[in-house]
């Protein structure tokens, strides 16, 4: 009898237990599908073609879009996978690849450190580091901040996902006569690359939504696009400007445009998904 | 035990067993003195010598974990890739030491090639590509024309040429099992060694795959020396014209396979073939 009423305890815990699990996961999807929501609600009005293909208009005009902070968020990836992606993967390679285990810890040691700096002293390094001496915001500056972020990423992921290519297939090579190197170019990074791409689409949804270290560098712009030695716009900076305005104008502007950004980081995300299951069939 | 670093034959002393080769032939492919190695602190290799025929299908058996594997990777300078791996001793090969501070390992692997108890085929590559890797990958770029003769000729001598040549294009992982297996060898002969490595070839196959393997075996003996690691001493009966037997990192007995099945002149080959232990 004891031994039953034991038993009932345990299976009415369990129930309790999966039925909290269950109203925990309905809050995660409930919380993306309110932002979605919500975003999307307040835009709306703001949503058409227009929005994407037109500049800003100055303080006072009502209209205009945000083509060229847009743009900007393009030229700002750009410049940050420029410079982060060659970094990134070649330190991913050395760390999974050719690192002795001491090396290796420490140098993933110092990654991780990296990738857990808030982003707005990576801001402020920038601006001392760049627009100081150069004595103007820029492009530049912002894709070096950016870069600075995406780097420990690019390299951790690319590691993690090398390393999981499985040893004979190492040994396989090696004992065909191939040097290290072309080994990790021609067999071990092909093996990796699903991992790898996700990792650098993570890494580029991660930055592309990074507003903090773009105040301090990319600044903003209200003449578009001019040279990465320039000023420039991103949708961010620009949700956080107009968000923060006094005109009603501006303020749905920067709903329009927050649902873009989540739609692109949204986008980035499905890719992902979509590159990572098609190569496991 | 004469070295020559001209090339010419190396013979052995006849006096002890061990260095005993094969004496119906006067030409060995490899020539291994002393050799010892380890993991680490932990010795596994202790001190062998022998003499490996030329043209010739050499077994060695022994129980798991004696050393086989270990063993058969020092001879194409494999060992000293895994963690911990050190060799002391000298192998020849065309009497030069493949151990000799000049030599490139690489090169050495060229012209010994190795194929693994798991079929290693590289799973980006088609069954084209898996043949002609270890040529292109060693080329800074080929062209497929330029490889295809290669790769045709390498599947053949595979005896796997009938079984792919209208589906060369697909992935090398699509093939079955012992078609993988047979993938490797044309993979290990496309860059044309003068030796192949066996190391338990056949262990994770059926009896009819490993049947396969066993004929492609004694066809390759024609062209190049064979070592293979087995557990199974029919199948080293059945392919090999001389057996080692190893324990312990040592190797115990070495003469004609038909004098280690028939009058092992050790107790503990005896033993071990007569399936006492091990
Ligand atoms: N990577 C390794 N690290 C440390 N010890 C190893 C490693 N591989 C094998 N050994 C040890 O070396 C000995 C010989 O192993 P191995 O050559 O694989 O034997 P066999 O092929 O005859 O079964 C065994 O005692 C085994 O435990
Ligand atoms: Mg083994």
């Amino acid at each position: 009898m004891n031994e039953l009423s034991g038993y009932f305890r345990r299976k009415q815990f369990s129930r309790l237990m999966l039925v909290l699990c269950g109203i925990a996961t309905a809050v995660v999807i409930l919380v993306l599908i309110f932002i979605l929501g919500y975003t999307l609600v307040n835009g709306i009005s703001y949503l058409s073609l227009d929005f994407i293909t037109q500049p800003s208009k100055p303080v006072g005009e009502v209209g205009g879009g945000m083509r060229d902070d847009i743009y900007g968020t393009f030229i700002l990836v750009g410049l940050a996978s420029i410079i982060a992606l060659p970094v990134g993967l070649m330190a991913g390679i050395f760390l999974a690849e050719f690192a002795g285990p001491k090396a290796a810890s420490a140098i993933r040691f110092a990654a991780d450190i990296l990738a857990g700096v808030p982003s707005i002293i990576v801001g402020v390094f920038a601006y001392a580091i760049l627009v100081r001496p150069m004595h103007t915001y820029s492009a530049l500056s912002a894709g070096v901040a950016l870069a600075i972020i995406m780097i420990p990423v690019v390299a951790r992921t690319a590691e993690e996902s090398l390393r999981l290519v499985p040893n004979s297939q190492r040994e396989a090579a090696l004992a065909l006569g191939i040097s290290r190197w072309r080994i990790t170019l021609g067999v071990i990074v092909p093996g990796a690359v699903t991992g790898i791409v996700t990792g650098i689409m993570l890494a580029v949804a991660r930055i592309a939504g990074e507003t903090a270290p773009l105040i301090f560098t990319a600044l903003g712009s209200a003449f578009g696009v001019q040279g990465l030695a320039e000023p420039i716009g991103a949708l961010p900076l620009q949700i956080y400007r107009y968000a923060l305005s006094p005109y009603s104008d501006w303020q749905q502007q920067a709903w329009a445009a927050a649902f873009l950004l989540i739609i692109l980081v949204l986008g980035i995300n499905i890719s992902v998904r979509l590159v990572s299951s098609r190569r496991q069939k | 035990m004469i070295n020559n670093m001209l090339g010419q034959t190396v013979r052995i002393e006849a006096a002890d067993p061990k260095h005993d080769g094969d004496k119906t032939t006067s030409k060995y492919a490899l020539t291994v003195e002393d050799l010892n190695a380890w993991y680490g602190n932990l010795m596994v290799i202790q001190n062998i010598s022998m003499g490996i025929g030329a043209q010739r299908i050499t077994a060695l058996i022994g129980p798991s974990g004696c050393g086989k594997s270990t063993f058969i990777r020092c001879l194409n300078r494999m060992h000293e890739v895994s963690e911990g791996g050190r060799v002391t001793g000298r192998v020849f090969m065309d009497g030069q030491d493949i151990y000799a501070p000049q030599v490139d390992p690489v090169s050495i692997r060229r012209r010994i090639g190795m194929v693994f108890q798991r079929a290693s085929v590289f799973p980006t590559m088609s069954i084209f590509g898996n043949v002609a890797s270890g040529i292109s990958l060693a080329r800074f770029w080929s062209r497929r024309r330029d490889l295809k003769d290669v790769v045709e000729r390498s599947l053949r001598k595979a005896a796997l040429w009938e079984e792919v040549k209208d589906k060369l294009d697909q992935p090398g992982a699509s093939l079955s099992g012992g078609q993988q297996q047979r993938l490797c060898i044309a993979r290990a002969i496309a860059i044309e060694p003068e030796i192949i490595l066996m190391d338990e070839p056949c262990s994770a196959l059926d009896p009819i795959s490993t049947l396969r393997i066993e004929e492609l075996m004694l066809e390759l003996k024609k062209d190049y020396t064979v070592v293979i690691v087995t557990h199974n001493m029919q199948q080293a009966a059945r392919v090999s014209a001389w057996t080692g037997f190893m324990l312990l990192g040592q190797l115990i007995e070495y003469a004609p396979t038909k004098e280690v099945f028939t009058v092992p002149k050790d107790k503990r080959t005896e033993d071990y073939i007569t399936g006492r232990f091990g």
